[in-house]
């Protein structure tokens, strides 16, 4: 209700705005915690995380990277993804004209906290088709085993 | 997975809308999209009429028994379509795929490129 306070008529990204937070509000997942390093939608990367029993597995959509300057760190369970996307060298945008100017360049950081059975000793990322893969391996200790049964 | 493949694009549900930089300069047109985890193998560029179709599937390579925890990119397809001026030449478009990054190039015509007119004394 004092969310109508705040949007003006006829502004449309807030109606936007509204739209996304009346299917949030629809949806449940507004005013729940969240992570406290999340972000808005849209952040550059965009991150997908998945599980396994053995791993967890985070790709982070970073499309036209140079593999060589992507920093991973893993410090106190926060893995961190950093680097910058180079836009063209100056000069470039002379004698044409802009239609269209969407994606993102320039510096970009990302960290997210980590399960505590995640073993920073065991990370690997690789870079292909434009996504960072960065694979957590879990504590051994962390990993179900069966019991036997004598 | 590799199945769907032959089905056309409007049977195949929703897509992610590709970020894109277009540019245009005296020869023709120049655009950039951003298509994160989109082999060359999956990635269709199509030409009905006079609208550029891009489409590209996300083909990560995922272990096996996965299970999603957060997901920010939320669809598997990324589409986006142009349409295309008449004076552009869509049989001579230039297309490469490096790290996900899809740069396109089409020219203009020969005939539709800037010619400088030479002005006679009368």
């Amino acid at each position: 209700m004092y969310e109508s306070l705040l949007t003006y008529p006829g502004n449309v990204l807030a109606e936007f705005d509204r739209l996304q937070r009346g299917m949030e509000h629809a949806f449940g997942t507004l005013g729940l915690p969240s992570s406290i390093r999340a972000v808005a939608q849209g952040a550059f990367p965009g991150i997908n995380i998945g599980t396994t029993p053995a791993s967890i597995e985070v790709y982070a959509f970073a499309p036209g990277l140079d593999p060589a300057k992507i920093e991973v760190s893993v410090d106190r369970g926060v893995l961190t993804i950093s680097g910058e996307r180079a836009g063209e060298a100056p000069g470039a945008e002379r004698k044409r004209s802009v239609y269209a100017s969407e994606r993102y360049f320039g510096p970009f950081r990302r960290a997210l906290s980590l399960s505590e059975d995640a073993d920073p000793a065991k990370v690997q990322a690789s870079y292909r088709d434009g996504v960072l893969h960065i694979s957590v391996g879990k504590r051994d200790s962390a990993q179900p085993r069966r019991i036997e049964i004598k | 997975m590799s199945d769907e493949r032959n089905i056309t694009a409007s049977e195949r549900g929703p897509a992610i809308l590709p970020r894109v930089d277009v540019y245009e300069d005296a020869s023709g047109i120049t655009m950039f999209a951003d298509l994160p985890g989109v082999p060359r193998e999956r990635l269709t560029l199509r030409m009905e009429g006079e609208t550029l179709q891009i489409e590209g599937e996300i083909a990560t390579d995922v272990p096996e028994g996965v299970q999603a925890a957060y997901a920010e990119v939320r669809l598997p397809r990324y589409r986006r379509a142009f349409t295309l001026s008449r004076e552009l030449d869509t049989a001579r478009v230039e297309a490469t795929l490096k790290d996900g990054v899809l740069s396109l190039r089409i020219p203009k015509m020969e005939h539709a490129q800037p010619r400088r007119i030479q002005v006679n004394a009368g």
